[in-house]
């Protein structure tokens, strides 16, 4: 099963309808959790925003997860060990405020932590792959680095 | 040591819990954020709900501010940390009137420059860390990462 997680602010029906145009030629379950998302697919299974509970389950069966930049899912998706295609949202199409998503992305990407694709011949050509493995898993905290000064300025 | 985290939920939340679970053992740790599910994603302890707001409803930082006031000086923390967004940076606020040790930890998103909420929070906060080595500069602290990938010395950039 691919899970498909774009948030809990804002529709993003450009990659509903991508990931609904591809689905004929992929044999796999395709889930959706979208926020008022006005574009009706025919292929893609979509619901609405999920208590935490039921995200984790969902999450935990994908396969994989495709995603917009957000970095709730990214963690997630690290944490759960499961390999993650970043689609990012383009402001310039009014799907975001600002353009950070797309730099998100690209550093992601740079840094080799994730799959990004940013057009429906990439989100095809790596959906049609089936050996996708996660590029990173990451623990459960943030860098000892980063907690040992932020305790140091706290304690002096 | 009392500290007082706080972030709107989804990825900032995410974000603040990975910096602050290490935390819990050596510090007492108060929690705010914007949705009360975010309380079920600690262990106990106190949580504090903030309303959200955006800049079509921005009327609502005012009752917020006074609450948070209040709360924080209920409180008394030795430190408050907020990962953001726009709350947090309220939140951030409020304890600087109080004069408390204020820390601002710019999101993981932020890759090209620090966000909007972050540059204003260089202006008064006590501490600014950003997740991008890069983006360190004059202070604007670069120590890692919530993502626990990379380890690097705390540094300041020039």
């Amino acid at each position: 099963m691919i899970f498909v997680v774009t948030g809990t602010q804002l529709p993003f029906d450009r990659l509903i309808r991508m990931l609904d145009e591809i689905a004929p030629l992929l044999d796999e379950e395709i889930v959706a959790q979208v926020n008022g998302c006005r574009y009706l697919p025919r292929y893609v299974n979509t619901i609405d925003i999920l208590p935490p509970d039921e995200f984790d389950w969902l999450f935990s069966r994908a396969r994989l997860i495709v995603a917009h930049a957000g970095i709730g899912t990214i963690i997630s998706a690290m944490e759960y060990h499961k390999p993650v295609i970043i689609f990012p949202r383009i402001a310039a199409l009014g799907e975001h405020r600002n353009e950070h998503q797309l730099a998100t992305a690209a550093k992601m990407k740079e840094a080799g932590w994730v799959y990004v694709a940013t057009e429906k011949d990439e989100l095809q050509s790596l959906l049609l792959k089936p050996d996708l493995r996660p590029l990173c898993s990451i623990g459960k905290t943030a860098s000892e680095s980063l907690i040992e000064s932020i305790t140091d300025f706290i304690e002096h | 040591m009392k500290i007082f985290a706080a972030a709107s939920i989804g990825g900032h939340w995410k974000q603040l819990l990975r910096i602050t679970k290490p935390l819990e053992n050596r510090f007492e740790m108060v929690y705010a954020s914007t949705h009360p599910k975010c309380a079920t994603m600690i262990n106990g302890g106190t949580f504090y709900q903030m309303s959200d707001f955006s800049r079509r409803d921005a009327w609502r930082i005012v009752p917020m501010f006074f609450r948070l006031l209040r709360i924080l000086w209920r409180e008394h923390p030795d430190a408050v940390l907020t990962t953001g967004a726009a709350p947090g940076l309220v939140c951030l606020m409020a304890a600087w009137l109080l004069r408390y040790k204020t820390i601002w930890v710019d999101s993981t998103a932020n890759a090209a420059h620090l966000s909007a909420s972050g540059r204003i929070a260089c202006r008064f906060a006590s501490r600014v860390y950003t997740q991008w080595p890069d983006l360190a500069q004059h202070g604007v602290f670069y120590a890692g990462t919530v993502w626990g990938i990379q380890e690097t010395k705390a540094e300041e950039g020039d």
